[in-house]
């Protein structure tokens, strides 16, 4: 393999797994904040242990989310020098913005809040969060901004063969970029939402196997004690099932955002990336049905290879125009399009390296983009049923002891995760061959694009690559393996785990010893 | 036009030097954790001092990549990729280290602790290394290319000016460290900082010193030579307030010795932002490298509202966390029985995760 092919799965991985932390950090820490702003307006311990609780999750999982962007931000200088050289002016400065506009914000404010409890005013260790909340947001939007561009370039004039950034205001308000950014953070939340729910029906569900809560004849719940295992009082019980209403709930309302902002997305790329759509179709002739399955040979870029064994008439067109008469464009239609507009080969110049002259195929890779596409659709939908079930069961006040119920919170938590991978994967791979996709309503400026083949660092050899993606893998699934024993560990221990003065059964003498003393006070709440 | 890209290479000169200030004594408290600590209740206090603080601290470097990105965009893409290989290991460093802070204290259990002690303490050390080696070559020059691509393989960079560079910043790192230690700790620990400042600040600085003077007498201008006297002053100036017991006007010291050195390797070799060792022809400067006045306007409005406002909260942060840390302010490590693994097993748990007793004094 070349250096190319390396550095894309490269990206791949990397941004795959950076984007298993990102929208956990982002949508647990909204619901984090709202359960903090709830504890201050009622007072409620309740409240305070799901903040508690669900904040030592969410800064488990933040950490990797730090750690692992760096890697996003050094790659484009490393691995893709051409890249970085074509776009400079107009894609660096979002990502410049990022991190002085809101990731100084999102970290210096989270510092705060993990060191602050007790040692700032509680409205502003409050606000604190908040702030670092809304970093996070912000952070999304600069980042989808710079992505969008590279998805629908707009607001550059092409100068001396490079984009120049003439016009800021249509680069951060690319259509592109807003129905990214409205889908990212639904996304976000649905991910949030589906954790509490799964991991508070975990806990529900232990509570009635080990006998604390048991159900009237009315199939009410008892809320019940127990005097030998950490952490099990009445209180337990309201922070279970108010969490996973609360999730269940997040859940379902951000569920129907992303599939407002899929629908208004999937418009716009009918318009800019029509080979996209068409390969999420596996649509290979012009029509109007939406391919319900498709079978055909796996890995094959071939349209004949295609046959679509179920079809929803109408539906395609619905999608993209909303009628359902318009013929919509298939990829044999497409290819001489694109091939008379971007040419049929790639030019003879000496920054294609190899690949000059080479015949482009602007067919994606079928299969990825047609699974992509129905898998971010399928898991995202199947997230939403899992939570309507949860709110439907739980209307009484606790689950079934049902074992296989128990499989409803794994449907929670891991299916959003999906939806979320496998549409970023639709996403990027559509978008091939180009790495800057053209824009066709651009006028006069058609040729701001860039084919992935050219953005590759020229200098850098295949060997480096390669220790670099086995360097950064084999780290990754360490320490995915460490965060997920980690997370597994403070999630069974319950909310004792944060808050380990709830042990009603250690006795008061086991801490009382220490150096503390009168500086008692003055001790730092959460510390290394 | 070439005011505004020397204004941006002034203000990437900024982030750089706010980032070795900020992070420099973080990353030198790392390295401290498996050198410099005696204990486990030292360890944690040392990284309780930079505790609320590193990860801004860390922002620092990615704004500046960020900055050099938006700003110059071939200068980020020639330097980035031509250090491939040591960037990759400064990205491991930087990876291993952020994780060991939060994940270090998550279990009670000592080998849990010593394995993240040392992703700690090697990665604060590789990253240093890394990046110092990195900003040298920046000032001496990779061989690049017309195109800006190194040429010569995958260890081209690999020279001795990347070395003294590495070993600037994690001398300066270690010795910045100290000071920042006996600022913020008290009783034994902050009297051995004290006493590791005033020891080794020659050692650990003298790195910084020959690159300076490597590259103004390669490119000698004599604002460069006044500034390398001005850093010469401050640090003498730090190791006396340092003796004389005034931590904190030694600690500032040292920032006035980072600031006025780095200072005077940057406008030594201004307006050059990577010199190519192959031809001068292929230099990139402050013109060839940077982005249109368009963007470079925007971004400087941008950073005329954002750059204060980021040191005003910073300020804030360190203004909270003022006080100095000693043992007694923290809070004991314990152990949580699991609320549903006590329940599976009955009622007395085995030994490995459960209820040691959380008293034990190391």
């Amino acid at each position: 393999m070349e250096a190319l092919e390396i550095a894309r799965w490269q990206f791949g991985i990397v941004t795959v797994y950076h984007f298993l932390m990102v929208p956990l950090t982002i949508g647990l820490g909204t619901l984090v904040a709202i359960l903090q702003t709830r504890w201050h307006k009622t007072g409620n311990e309740a409240y305070l242990r799901m903040t508690k609780f669900w904040g030592k999750l969410f800064l488990i999982n933040f950490i990797m989310g730090v750690a692992t962007g760096i890697v996003q931000e050094f790659q484009f200088g490393m691995a893709w020098s051409e890249y970085s050289r074509f776009v400079g002016d107009v894609f660096g400065a979002p990502l410049a913005m990022e991190a002085l506009l809101a990731f100084f914000v999102e970290s210096t404010f989270l510092g705060l809040w993990i060191f602050g409890w007790k040692k700032l005013p509680a409205k502003v260790h409050l606000a604190c969060l908040w702030i670092a909340v809304a970093g996070s947001i912000v952070s999304a939007y600069f980042i989808l901004v710079a992505n969008s561009w590279m998805q629908h370039p707009v607001g550059v004039e092409m100068i001396d063969g490079r984009p120049v950034m003439v016009d800021a205001w249509a680069v951060f308000t690319n259509n592109t970029a807003l129905v990214a950014f409205f889908h990212t953070i639904t996304g976000a939340l649905a991910v949030a939402g589906g954790f509490l729910l799964g991991i508070s029906w975990y806990h529900l569900w232990r509570r009635r196997k080990d006998g604390i809560d048991t159900v009237d004849a009315n199939g009410r719940v008892v809320v019940g004690e127990s005097a030998t295992i950490p952490g099990r009082d009445k209180k337990d019980h309201s922070v279970w099932i108010k969490s996973l209403r609360f999730g269940a709930v997040v859940a379902m309302i951000a569920f129907a955002g992303s599939a407002i902002s899929g629908d208004l997305s999937g418009k716009l790329m009918f318009e800019q990336q029509p080979m996209k759509m068409a390969a999420a179709e596996a649509a290979c002739h012009d029509g109007t049905g939406f391919s319900i399955l498709s079978i055909g040979n796996v890995g094959s870029r071939d349209c004949s290879d295609v046959v679509a064994v179920m079809e929803i008439p109408g539906l395609l067109s619905f999608l993209a125009h909303n009628d359902f008469t318009t013929d919509i464009k298939g990829v044999n239609t497409l290819i001489p399009e694109y091939q008379e507009k971007y040419g049929t080969h790639l030019p003879d110049d000496p920054m294609y390296g190899a690949r000059a002259g080479q015949e482009i195929n602007y067919v994606p890779i079928m299969p990825v983009t047609y699974w992509g596409f129905r898998m971010m659709i399928g898991f995202g939908g199947l997230a939403a049923a899992a939570a309507a079930v949860a709110l439907w069961l739980t209307r009484k006040g606790t689950v079934p002891r049902s074992k296989g119920l128990m499989r409803l919170a794994l449907v929670g938590i891991l299916a959003p995760f999906g939806a979320n991978a496998a549409g970023w994967i639709f996403t990027e791979m559509g978008r091939q061959p180009f790495v800057v996709a053209p824009n066709p309503a651009m006028s006069g400026v058609d040729q701001v694009f860039m084919f992935t083949a050219a953005a590759v660092s020229p200098g850098v050899s295949a060997g480096e690559v390669i220790f670099s993606l086995v360097a950064l893998t084999t780290v990754y699934a360490v320490l995915l393996v460490v965060e997920v024993v980690l997370l597994t560990k403070f999630i069974r221990g319950g909310v004792v785990s944060a808050m380990p003065e709830l042990d009603q059964t250690k006795k008061k003498d086991d801490g009382g010893n220490g150096p503390g003393g009168e500086a008692d006070d003055d001790v730092l709440a959460f510390a290394y | 036009m070439d005011f505004l890209p020397t204004l941006w290479f002034i203000l990437i000169a900024v982030l750089w030097i706010g980032y070795l200030f900020l992070e420099g004594f973080d990353l030198g408290v790392g390295m401290l954790m498996k050198t410099f600590a005696r204990g486990e209740k030292e360890r944690r206090v040392l990284l309780n001092t930079v505790g609320p603080v590193w990860d801004g601290n860390e922002v620092w470097l990615l704004t500046a990549g960020g900055a050099t990105f938006a700003a110059f965009p071939f200068w980020y893409a020639s330097l980035f990729s031509a250090l491939y290989i040591p960037l990759v290991f400064v990205l491991l460093g930087l990876i291993f280290r952020a994780v060991a802070f939060e994940y270090r204290g998550k279990v009670h259990n000592d080998t849990w602790r010593t394995v993240w002690d040392w992703a700690i303490a090697l990665g604060s050390l590789v990253a240093a290394f890394g990046i110092g080696a990195m900003l040298a070559l920046t000032t001496t020059g990779l061989p690049l290319n017309e195109n800006g691509d190194r040429v010569g393989g995958a260890f081209a960079w690999f020279t001795w000016y990347a070395v003294i560079g590495g070993l600037a910043i994690v001398g300066f790192a270690v010795i910045h460290a100290a000071a920042f230690v006996a600022l913020k700790t008290d009783g034994d620990i902050r009297h051995r900082a004290r006493r590791l400042v005033g020891r080794w600040m020659p050692v650990g600085l003298a790195p910084m010193a020959v690159w300076a003077i490597a590259v103004a007498l390669e490119n000698g201008k004599w604002f460069s030579w006044l500034l390398i006297a001005v850093a010469v002053a401050a640090a003498v100036t730090s190791w006396a307030a340092n003796r004389a017991g005034r931590e904190g006007f030694s600690f500032l010291a040292m920032g006035g010795f980072l600031l006025a050195g780095a200072a005077a390797i940057f406008s030594a070799v201004y307006p050059v932002v990577l010199p190519s060792t192959l031809d001068p022809l292929w230099n990139l400067t402050v013109e060839n490298a940077s982005s249109s006045s368009y963007t470079l306007g925007l971004m400087s409005i941008v950073a005329a509202f954002g750059v204060p406002l980021v040191l005003a909260y910073q300020a804030w942060t360190y203004w909270i966390f003022r006080k100095r840390i000693t043992a007694a302010h923290l809070p004991e490590p314990h152990d949580f029985a699991p609320a549903v693994a006590l329940a599976t097993a009955g009622a007395a748990p085995a030994g490995a995760t459960g209820t040691t007793p959380t008293g034990s004094a190391s």
